[in-house]
Parts: structure tokens; C-alpha cells; sequence
């Protein structure tokens, strides 16, 4: 029904003269502008952007809006992205005014009560890592590792010592190597074990005086426990390196073990993932970092501290690798994260783990009968399905059996990766999620696995739209809308 | 507890059907070394009304523009956002969906985001915008990276009237790069024209100015930018986008990467963020911008549609060879700058940059007339001035202006020790005749 609005851009909706806002007459004495700003930087033409009487802009949105599958209406398995309800009192809280009409150079005397807030977030944070300090900077889980890289990067300095390498193990997030990259190392790529996870064995080989860091997700993208990750920690400590725990899977282990104590030195939470703020369409999200007390000095800065009864963002900081983005980070992320704190408290979060492992292990059950699971009869809070035996026998591929997904009114899971599971469908379900949607969606799987291959390659047939031609969007890139 | 979705009997069911007899044995391979002792120490959790309470107790302890007068600048600014922004942007399927990565079930956002790429190109008049970073500061550090590569050359030489925050930022990204820094000197508020010619050279990758820059004056940038292409190098602008409704688009000037903060287009200031950061170039960059962009197709039955592409410069696909290591966009930010700029048009965008002007420098003249201020700057400005107090006491000025509930600055004396007695003055649509009358009032008091 959708259809014939949805064809159109807002660029097809312009009607000259119907914009919706209307600004007032100027209430001061106005010059001429051209007395004010000499003629060679003025602009002639306005800029050319669509005018759209408001009713027609809402129904726009609207019916954008009614394209798009979310975790609201539907059952969003993005393994690897932790997909879960969104409370709503959240969003009430954010947008009081007195958190979303702050200035960033406003006195500290009059933010006294968001900076209580924020400092709080950092002693929670700092708990649940069982780590010493934590930087509420980064807007994403990425700028959480370049930070966290740049930090061990000025350590090492600090101390001069020339280390290079920036071991990865072959299943990390593509995010892992590239900060490694930006912050300045060589990326060494390490292969996981047969059983999937990270070898001391393996990493003894590559480990060596110029080791910097290890970046390891635990639980790893396969949904499994890094069991040797105490041992793996020591050899790294040995080798004069540092630690660092991609903390994209914590939604898996909260409350129920403290990073810290595997020995890592630093880490990154995605408070999009695991603390539950909306991940607004690809953000914003945040993603602050927690370190080790000899860390904490090479911090971003400013640092919100309390003092004498008073908070304040502290600023002299000498070894501080200095500023990560303007202002203090994403801090309307960061309130809902608060929110999410505050409302589940510890024995919330450690049963926030314990459904979202109980969820993807019920589901690994139910859709492992269906698809193999090459790692493991038991996962953490998120499994990898494969489709190469299907592929190979009737040529229906993971990307064949995600499209369907979408025609029986799932998301589809995460897609070809990790990289070293062929025709991976990496299935994530969260701790929000009921039997009953379980139940449902490994149904969908084994109707889909009974029809015909030939249906499935041109699936979906119920969305507005089926199979974008990617290669010719590559090929010939249209990135404005033209006439 | 909130958000749990399984009873007790599904629990039951759950367990028995993977042969478990408790939650806890899924946990079996976490060392116990490894584990939490006891329980976390964090605060007792609270009910929705409780923690209500709590929050509207904690926002009590903040003053904020919705009670006060907000003169403040410095990148961040006080503009006034029309509730449809407010309304399409909290739609549950913009809030809770993630990146579109199957365009099938995220025709919206997909459709939105070419949209907004769509708006900031006319604005800007740069051929491709991407679909966003995470603020102004970072796409301004990402775009000296960007340079770096294209043009293979290690020097980047920096405006000193670029925001300090955004050249501090910069530093700490080019840290380990082996990238040269070179901050120019400013005289009259602006770049000298004879400096920045004596600094650039053939190992130049990019000269990065600010305009209207962070004293709000408007650089020689027709000028810069022919000695930026004179020696090769790459002529990089951050640029205000309300602005552009008055002033000529970076690409009239010859910006080859051109940058903002887009908080201005209907994003509120929430103390700093979340804010989006826009990022724009000319064609022939296009393989080495970052971050994502949305392209329009069409699909297997002819229908026009969009999808994420040239995904092969992302890090999910090129690892360490990526041109950055970004992975979202601030994708809820895009969308409210896509709803702001439909919703002002082309013609709306002037006539709230006229404003921002007009009341700039009718303040600018009752300021520094009635009460007092110098203007250590004589270049043309936009929307935010500095002034001087030649009593020197900025602090305590801006400090008693508080006390009247009238908020001005930043100081400048943080970033630049000769402005110690300088402090910075913003104006936006928002601000009316009478507020301007008070600021002249409290500050000729003084």
C-alpha cells in the first residue's frame, strides 16, 4: 500500500513556497547584509533544497518509517549487535530539557547534576569491568579501541619502548585491525584454534619484544568463552605487551565475570549493545573505555572527577592522549545507559546474561537440528550456523535463507561472518526475546529449508523491495538524487 | 526485573530441552578466577517512578537553555529545532533499527540516509557526502587522514583560528602517523595571507581552515584556497551549515574535502553530543572517503532502491587496509539534519542566517558601544564575535553574567593566553531583542 508514496524522494515532494517552518521578521535594526559581509562571500542562489509543506514531510517519514524492520515490531537476530528492547522511559529521561538544553561551556556549577550523573556511569562502568578508570569520550565501539590503542601507544613511549605489533586474533570484528592501523601499529593477524578460540600455542609463535597489544573479544565472535584467556593475558604481560578486550560481547558475561580479572589492561564497552541504548539506525551509540590504574594517566581528557563535594571535569592531566572528539562524548547515549544501569542494578545485569546465553543456547538447540553449528554444542549469547552443506546440496545459500527470514517477518541474522565459517548466519537473540519468538523463528528456518531453491534465490517476495543490484550500485555509484 | 521476556515455566522448558538442569551450568567453561565475587557493587536498582524522580532531581541541579539566556558558542549552538523534528526522529523504526546492512527490510533508512547525503551535497555544492560521521571534530581529523593518503605527503598545516578542541583532536589521531603539524599564526581574527604562502610547500598534504572560523570571522578563503592547489595540496574546509544559507558553499571556493559539525540542523545541544559530524568531497575522492554511503539501484524486479555501497573501503570487508576504522554513522543525527533542512528549505535556511547575522551585529555594536568591550577583531563575522574587557576580569564577568541567568562565552584564555581577557559571543535566531537588551544592560553595570 506503501508503494506508490514510496517511490518518491523529498526532492519530488518540493513545492515552492510551502515550506514548514516559518521563521519571524528580524525584531532588531538590520543593516543591508551586504553592508555587513562584503559581497565575495555571499551566495546568490538559496541552496537548493526541497520546500515541503510539513503534512507532506510527515507522511514522507511515515511512510520511510513503515520500510524499515526494528526491534520494536520485529525479532532482530543481528548476531554480533546485540538487538534488544529499548525501554521506552529511557527516551522520556534523555530529552528532559535540563540534560538536552546543556552547553557544553556552561559553568560546572550549573551542570552539577549531569556531571553527578556521568561520574556515576564511570563508577558502574569501572565495577563492571573490574577495572580502575574509565573514559566516557568515545561515540562508538571503533573510537573505543583507537583510543584505547593511542593509550597503549603513549604507555609505551612513556617508557621507550618501540613495540609494533597489534596481535588480532583471524575472527575479531574488521574494526579490531583498522584501529590498529590508525593508531600506528602493524596488524598481526592470528588463526584461532580448531575449536575455535584463541591457542596459547599459537599465540606463543607470535608473540616477541615487540608485541604492543593483543586484541581479543571474549566471548569471541563465535559465541564461545575464551577459556585459556588468564593464560593468554600472563604470556602477553611476559612479553612486555598490553591486553585489550573488544567489549562488543559483554551482554554475555555482565555480572558474571569481571574483565579485570582475566588480567586484560583495557577495554571498550558498546553502550548500544549491551546497556541497551537504540542503535538509531547506525547510531549514535558510545563507547566508553575502562583501564588498568597504570593506564589511567594517558586517559582522554577532560576526566569527570569529584572533589570537595564538588564535580568537575578535570582537565590537567599531563600524559593524557588528549581530546578523541570535541566536548565530553555522546552524552545523551550515555544517559540512557545510566537509565539501564539504575533500573536492572547488579542482580538485573547478571540475569540480563544469563537469559541472553539461556536464548541463543535454546535457539543453538532448535535451529542446530537444522543448520550445522561447526563450533560447539554450547555458546554464549550468540551461535554460528552454517549453510555449506546446503549450499552445496541444493545451492540454497546463508544469504538465500536470511532474504526468506525477512518474508516470514524476521531480521535476518548477521551474514558471512566470522570469516572462517563458510555461509555463516550468526544468530543473536538477547535476553528480551520469549520461547514463543524462539520457537517461531528456528520454524521459519525449517519451513524455508523445505522450499524450493529456486524460491528462495529470489527471495524476498513480501518486502517493498528484493535483491538491490549491489554490483551496479558499486559499479556506477549514484550517491545524489538527480532529476 | 524489567525487560526479561521468559517465565518461570519457559525457563523450566528452555533448560530441559538442552539437557540442563540450571542457568548456571551454561556458564561452566568462565574460570572462577574470572568471576564476579558475590554480586556487583552498584546502586540498588529503582522503579520507573523512583528513578523518575531521581532524574528530574538531578536535571534539577542543572541551569539550561530552556531557563536561561544562552549567548554561548564555540561549536555548539542554541538554535531553535521545530517539533517535527522531534516527532519523526523518536519513530520506534528509525530508534530501534539498526544499519541497514539487508536493504530489504531497511528501505527507510537507506532512502533517508541518500536523502541526506542529497541535502548536504546542494548545500554544500560538493559532489558526494557520506552518510555521516561521528561530529565535526573527528570527520575534520578523518579528513586529514583522507589527505594524507590521496595525496601521499606527511605535512598537514592547520589554521590557528580552527577550533582548538577540533586541532586537538587532530593531534591526537595523527600521534603515531608520522604526520607533520604546522599551526599557523592569525592576525585581525583570520590566517595572513603571507604566513600561510611561506608554509605550505610541495610536501603539503592539506591546509585545513574554518569558516566563519572559531573567533566567527570569515577567512580569505578564495585566497587560501588558490595557495592550498598552488603547491598541490588539498584544500580542506569546515564550514558552519546554517551559514550556507547566506554565505558561498566550500565548493564555490574549490574545497576538495569539506567538513562540519551539523549540530545546528536540528540537533539539540545535549551538552556536546550526541552531534553529527557532516563530511563531503569532490567526485574523484569518492574510493577514499570513509564511512558509509548509500547508493541508489534498483532491484531484481527494476524498482529504484538504495543500499549501502563501495563497502570494500569499509573495515568489515578490508580489515587493516580500510580507509578508517568507523563502522556506524550517527545515523538518528543524519536523520534529524534530513527532517531540519526539509523542513526549513532553501528559502527558510536564508532567512534563519539573516537572523543569526542581523542579531550578531546589532549585539556586536550595542556590546561594544554601550558597555565598554573592545573588538580585538576587525574581519567580517557571522553569527558569534569575540569581544575584549579591558578590566581583564573575564571570569568574574562571565561568572556574575551567570548569577543573572545570562550564560556568555567560552573564555578564550584556555586555548589562547594573548586573549586571556577575550571571551567569545554567539548569537542564533533564537535570541530576541530583549535578551540582547539584557546582556548590554547587566554587562554596562559592571
Amino acid at each position: 500500500m506503501h508503494e506508490r508514496y514510496g517511490s518518491k524522494t523529498i526532492f519530488e515532494l518540493h513545492k515552492p513556497g510551502c515550506q514548514s517552518v516559518r521563521w519571524p521578521a528580524c525584531d532588531v535594526p538590520c543593516n543591508e547584509i551586504a553592508e555587513l559581509i562584503p559581497e565575495e562571500y555571499l551566495r546568490h542562489e538559496v541552496p537548493s533544497l526541497p520546500e515541503v509543506a510539513e503534512p507532506d514531510l510527515v507522511r514522507h517519514l511515515s511512510i520511510l518509517a513503515a520500510r524499515n524492520m526494528c526491534v520494536d515490531s520485529h525479532f532482530y537476530p543481528l548476531g554480533s549487535c546485540t538487538m534488544k528492547y529499548n525501554p521506552k522511559r529511557h527516551e522520556r529521561w534523555a530529552q528532559l530539557v535540563e540534560f538536552t538544553h546543556l552547553h557544553p561551556y556552561q559553568p560546572e556549577e550549573s551542570i552539577q547534576g549531569l556531571l553527578a550523573l556521568l561520574y556515576s556511569l564511570q563508577q558502574m562502568l569501572s565495577e563492571i569491568a573490574g577495572l580502575d578508570a574509565v573514559s566516557l569520550h568515545p561515540a562508538a565501539g571503533a573510537q573505543g579501541e583507537l583510543t584505547a590503542l593511542l593509550m597503549a601507544a603513549a604507555y609505551f613511549r612513556s617508557r621507550g619502548e618501540a613495540r609494533r605489533h597489534v596481535l588480532v586474533p583471524d575472527v575479531a570484528h574488521g574494526t579490531n585491525p583498522a584501529s590498529a592501523k590508525m593508531a600506528g601499529f602493524e596488524v598481526v593477524q592470528i588463526r584461532s584454534s580448531p575449536a575455535g578460540i584463541a591457542d596459547p600455542e599459537i599465540l606463543a609463535e607470535h608473540l616477541g619484544p615487540s608485541t604492543a597489544v593483543l586484541m581479543i573479544t571474549n566471548p569471541n565472535t563465535l559465541g564461545l568463552f575464551e577459556k585459556e584467556i588468564v593464560r593468554l593475558c600472563q604470556m602477553v604481560h611476559q612479553a612486555g605487551g598490553l591486553v585489550y578486550l573488544d567489549g562488543a560481547n559483554m551482554n554475555a558475561i555482565c555480572g558474571i565475570a569481571q574483565p579485570g580479572k582475566f588480567g586484560i589492561d583495557m577495554m571498550h564497552f558498546n553502550t548500544h549493545k549491551t546497556f541497551s541504548t537504540p542503535h538509531g539506525s547506525g547510531g549514535p551509540g558510545a563507547g566508553p573505555v575502562a583501564v588498568t590504574a597504570k593506564l589511567a594517566p594517558f586517559l582522554p581528557v577532560p576526566v569527570v572527577v569529584y572533589e570537595d563535594g564538588r564535580y568537575r571535569l578535570d582537565y590537567d592531566r599531563p600524559l593524557s592522549i588528549g581530546r578523541v572528539r570535541s566536548f565530553l562524548g555522546n552524552v545523551g547515549v550515555l544517559i540512557r545507559a545510566y537509565c539501564y544501569l539504575r533500573t536492572v542494578g547488579a542482580a538485573g545485569l547478571k540475569q540480563v546474561a544469563e537469559l541472553a546465553v539461556l536464548n541463543a543456547n535454546y535457539l543453538l538447540h532448535k535451529v542446530g537440528k537444522l543448520l550445522p553449528v561447526p563450533y560447539g554444542q554450547r555458546c554464549m549469547h550468540e551461535f554460528v550456523a552454517s549453510a555449506a552443506k546446503v549450499k552445496a546440496e541444493r545451492s540454497i545459500s546463508a544469504m538465500d535463507i536470511a532474504k526468506r527470514l525477512l518474508d516470514y517477518g524476521f531480521h535476518a541474522p548477521t551474514v558471512y561472518f566470522p570469516l572462517v565459517v563458510r555461509e555463516a548466519l550468526m544468530i543473536e537473540p538477547t535476553e528480551t526475546e520469549n520461547k514463543e519468538t524462539l520457537d517461531a523463528f528456528s520454524a521459519a528456518i525449517e519451513a524455508i529449508l523445505r522450499e524450493p531453491a529456486e524460491l528462495l534465490h529470489e527471495a524476498p517476495h513480501h518486502m517493498p523491495v528484493s535483491r538491490p543490484d549491489e554490483v551496479r550500485a558499486a559499479r556506477e555509484p549514484i550517491l545524489v538524487w538527480r532529476e | 526485573m524489567a525487560y526479561i521476556n521468559a517465565s518461570e515455566e519457559h525457563i523450566r522448558e528452555m533448560l530441559a530441552a538442552i539437557g540442563l538442569s540450571s542457568i548456571e551450568e551454561l556458564f561452566a567453561e568462565i574460570p572462577a578466577e574470572c568471576r564476579v565475587s558475590g554480586q556487583l557493587a552498584l546502586p540498588e536498582p529503582l522503579g520507573e517512578l523512583e528513578l523518575d524522580q531521581h532524574l528530574r532531581a538531578l536535571g534539577a541541579q542543572n541551569r539550561c537553555a530552556a531557563n536561561a539566556i544562552y549567548f554561548l558558542g564555540g561549536g555548539c549552538y542554541d538554535h531553535f529545532i521545530p517539533a517535527v523534528v522531534d516527532a519523526l526522529a523518536s519513530r520506534p523504526e528509525f530508534v530501534t533499527a539498526y544499519t541497514p546492512y539487508q536493504p530489504e527490510a531497511s528501505q527507510g533508512t537507506l532512502q533517508a540516509m541518500f536523502e541526506y547525503q542529497t541535502l548536504i551535497s546542494r548545500l554544500t555544492g560538493m559532489d558526494v557526502s557520506n552518510a555521516s560521521m561521528y561530529d565535526g571534530a573527528s570527520a575534520a581529523a578523518e579528513a586529514i587522514l583522507m589527505s594524507v593518503e590521496i595525496t601521499n605527503r606527511r605535512h598537514v598545516v592547520l589554521a590557528g583560528t580552527l577550533h582548538p578542541e577540533y586541532r586537538e583532536v587532530m593531534s591526537t589521531y595523527l600521534r603515531n602517523l608520522d604526520v607533520d603539524i604546522v599551526i599557523l599564526d592569525y592576525r585581525r581574527g583570520v590566517c595572513q595571507l603571507a604566513e600561510v604562502a611561506s608554509k605550505l610547500s610541495d610536501k603539503t598534504a592539506c591546509l585545513v581552515v574554518q569558516h566563519p572560523n572559531f573567533f566567527g570571522c570569515l577567512e580569505p578563503v578564495h585566497e587560501l584556497s588558490k595557495y592550498a592547489h598552488q603547491v598541490g595540496a588539498l584544500f580542506v574546509v569546515v564550514f558552519y551549515p546554517i551559514s550556507l544559507g547566506l554565505l558561498q558553499p566550500p565548493a564555490a571556493y574549490g574545497a576538495d574535502i569539506a567538513v562540519a559539525e551539523g549540530q545546528c540542523l536540528g540537533i539539540p545541544m545535549g551538552f556536546g553530543g550526541p552531534f553529527l559530524g557532516i563530511m563531503t568531497c569532490r567526485e574523484q575522492f569518492v574510493r577514499r572517503i570513509p564511512g558509509r554511503l548509500v547508493g541508489q539501484t534498483v532491484d531484481r524486479r527494476g524498482q529504484r532502491c538504495w543500499v549501502l555501497t563501495l563497502q570494500t573501503r569499509e573495515q568489515h570487508i578490508r580489515r587493516e587496509r580500510a580507509t578508517s576504522n568507523i563502522c556506524t554513522n550517527q545515523g538518528l543525527m543524519a536523520l534529524r539534519a534530513t527532517i531540519y533542512l526539509a523542513a526549513v528549505g532553501g528559502v527558510g535556511l536564508r532567512q534563519v542566517a539573516m537572523l543569526c547575522v542581523h542579531k550578531a551585529h546589532y549585539a556586536k555594536g550595542r556590546l561594544t558601544e554601550e558597555a565598554g568591550f573592545q573588538s580585538p577583531f576587525s574581519a567580517p563575522f557571522f553569527h558569534e564575535f569575540v569581544l575584549r574587557d579591558p578590566s581583564g576580569n573575564v571570569d568574574h564577568l562571565l561568572r556574575s553574567l551567570a548569577a543573572e541567568n545570562v550564560f556568555v562565552g567560552p573564555p578564550l584564555g584556555r586555548w589562547y593566553p594573548e586573549l586571556s581577557d577575550c571571551f567569545l559571543v554567539a548569537l542564533t535566531e533564537k535570541r530576541t531583542q530583549h535578551e540582547i537588551d539584557t546582556l548590554v544592560k547587566i554587562c554596562s553595570k559592571r
